[in-house]
């Protein structure tokens, strides 16, 4: 167990390095680069910005740039943001709640409704269900979130008036329930493409325990079907389920960001967009390595997970 | 001589009838070729049929809607003529999307191609750099490069490519390392033949399955990504039409003109649900065993 563990963090540690070396090129690429934020200064004369460039450092090599901006990262230094000058982990913190929040109540949802779509289709392999869902889930994976965002606040917005088209909260409420009635439309057209991935995933891994000799050993013991589904094949099949989602955590996390952007709901890619309009380099760049630093730990925390429960990883 | 009953040539073109009849048989992948070939055969010859050009500026009908006079699909907020806008948006929509699956799954070919074939070091640090890669939320990599750099549809189109070309190497490093161990490819090297050749022409032909399934789909992504990014401002940049740019302000009117939202959003989704259904209609065809369920 522990030379897989430290061998599983030593690779989080190489990605992330990897990671952070693509932010920076990233960064160079910005108009005017970590200069831009003064360049728009009235008044600022070009003698004026060679010497802030100086004093930033910015007239040294790319690489011992890099390693000074990698230090700062590591010690929690992401910058300023140009808009309000609050420090860029702060305000990524303040809307991380809010992306969290959406993110969870979609999976939740989404693993239900996939799981049980993917198990039944499974054991119904080549039935009517099965096809359908096959089709259905093709379609759920290719409309675009953002435009189903578009039609759902058209019809139970506009027209039906049922749910409110935006924002986390009405202004002066706040509270739980009304938080909950603005979660509703973001997280099920969110959950529709989700649906789909686990829907597909779940049905996969459930045909390949269906066959195998301790399912029918387990139906030659005369076992209950019902018992055998939950037990034997569904718990097996669950397995492979906690990879995937480590997996799929940047499809989930973009998906939750594009929700985001249709229905102004206040997380991490509202702030992103706002940010990007407003030329905010340093929230642009403080999100971009956030998220890529969170699907590194989602991984590893999947890994772990699945080494936990699975003796045969641990082994090997 | 008997030209019709030598025994070579019919059994290659029997090898590859079969898949192109499992593909005829499956209902999906026809659906599919269907959809994207009608959305083609619109976009490119449905302008010659319209009596508006995209740019023509209807001032008594703005915000007509469908099906008011010759305005098919209505009219938007300045008077143009939809249907026009759309299958010209189409042209420009469905290139970069096209273009950028070329462009993407020839850096994702050589790259899976090279760290499969050598292995070792090389393909370690390849791969790696493909997981890191795919650690960013693609949305959020495109956008700060399509934010950072000036938007030409060119920039657009290799922008999206720049940030879809891991897949691609994933799945041809996996079935390259799998293909490096045959016989074939030892004799070849027994044979002498430089890296580079065995590389490309002994082992890229036997991969070619995988990486036109894996083409297909990323096609349909770039025409997401590329709706995505032109529906929030950061993409292709009116005038020019794409579908993306078309629902770009259509959430303001969407109360008064749903039919601006609606009528770019179908299109989208039939051309990116045509080429998946295509790509998953050749997946089974070619055989190709599929690696992420």
């Amino acid at each position: 167990m522990a030379r897989f563990l430290i061998g599983r963090l030593w690779q989080s540690i190489v990605l992330l390095l990897l990671v952070s070396l693509i932010g920076f090129m990233v960064l160079n690429l910005a108009p005017g680069g970590p200069l831009s934020q003064y360049a728009l200064t009235p008044g600022m004369t070009k003698e004026a910005l060679d010497r802030i460039a100086e004093q930033m450092g910015l007239n040294r090599p790319l690489p011992l740039q890099y390693l000074d901006w990698l230090w700062k990262l590591v010690q929690g230094d992401w910058g300023r943001s140009f808009r309000d000058n609050r420090p860029v982990l702060e305000v990524i913190n303040s809307h991380l709640y809010a992306t969290l929040l959406l993110m969870g109540a979609s999976t939740l949802l989404s693993m239900l409704i996939g799981g049980w779509i993917g198990i039944r289709s499974a054991i119904r392999q080549g039935s009517a269900f099965d096809y359908t869902m096959t089709v259905v889930c093709f379609v759920a994976l290719s409309i675009p979130t953002f435009w189903v965002g578009l039609v759902a606040i058209f019809i139970f917005s506009l027209r039906l008036g049922w749910l409110p088209a935006g924002n986390m909260y009405t202004v002066g409420d706040g509270s739980l329930g009304d938080v909950l009635v603005h979660l509703i439309l973001p997280t099920c057209v969110l959950a529709l493409v989700n649906v789909a991935i686990w829907a597909r995933y779940m049905r996969a891994a459930t045909l390949e325990v269906v066959n195998q000799d301790f399912v029918r050993t387990a139906h030659a013991k005369g076992l209950a079907p019902r018992r055998i589904l939950m037990k034997h094949i569904v718990g097996n099949a669950l397995l492979p389920m906690i990879t995937l989602a480590g997996m799929q955590l940047p499809t989930l996390l973009g998906g939750a960001l594009v929700t985001e952007t249709v229905f102004t709901w206040p997380g991490m890619g509202r702030l992103f967009l706002d940010s990007l309009g407003y030329n905010d380099y340093p929230v642009v760049m403080g999100l971009l390595m956030f998220s890529a630093i969170l699907v590194l730990v989602g991984n590893l925390l999947a890994d772990l997970l699945v080494a936990f429960v699975d003796p045969r990883i641990r082994l090997e | 001589m008997s030209d019709t009953l030598s025994p070579a040539t019919p059994r290659r073109r029997f090898g590859k009838n079969r898949a192109v009849r499992r593909f005829m048989n499956n209902p999906l992948a026809i659906a599919g070729l269907l959809m994207v070939l009608g959305l083609t055969a619109a976009c490119f010859l449905g302008p010659y049929l319209l009596p508006f050009d995209e740019f023509y500026i209807d001032l008594r009908a703005r915000f007509a809607p469908p099906l008011t006079g010759a305005h098919i699909f209505g009219t938007d907020p300045l008077g143009r003529d939809i249907a026009a806008r759309l299958f010209h948006a189409g042209q420009v929509s469905m290139m970069v999307g096209f273009l950028a699956m070329v462009i993407s799954t020839v850096i994702g070919t050589v790259v899976g191609v090279v760290a499969g074939y050598r292995g070792g070091w090389t393909g370690t640090a390849l791969m790696r750099l493909v997981d890191a890669f795919l650690s960013f939320p693609s949305v959020f990599l495109l956008l700060t490069l399509a934010a950072f750099i000036k938007p030409s549809p060119m920039m657009i189109t290799l922008i999206i490519a720049f940030t879809s070309w891991m897949e691609v190497a994933r799945i041809v490093e996996a079935e390259v390392k799998s293909v490096r161990e045959r016989e074939f490819v030892m004799a070849a090297r027994m044979l002498g033949l430089s890296n580079g050749w065995i590389m490309f022409r002994e082992i890229l032909p036997n991969v070619m399955g995988p990486i036109v399934v894996a083409a297909t789909l990323t096609v349909a992504r770039s025409i997401l990504m590329e709706a995505y990014i032109s529906f929030l401002g950061y993409g292709i940049q009116p005038p020019l039409p794409s579908w993306g740019n078309m629902l770009n302000g259509a959430q303001q009117y969407l109360a008064a003109a749903p039919w601006l939202a609606i009528v770019p959003g179908l299109a989208i989704t039939i051309a990116v649900t045509g080429f998946n259904f295509i790509g998953d209609g050749l997946r089974d065809a070619l055989d190709v065993r599929s690696h992420n369920g």
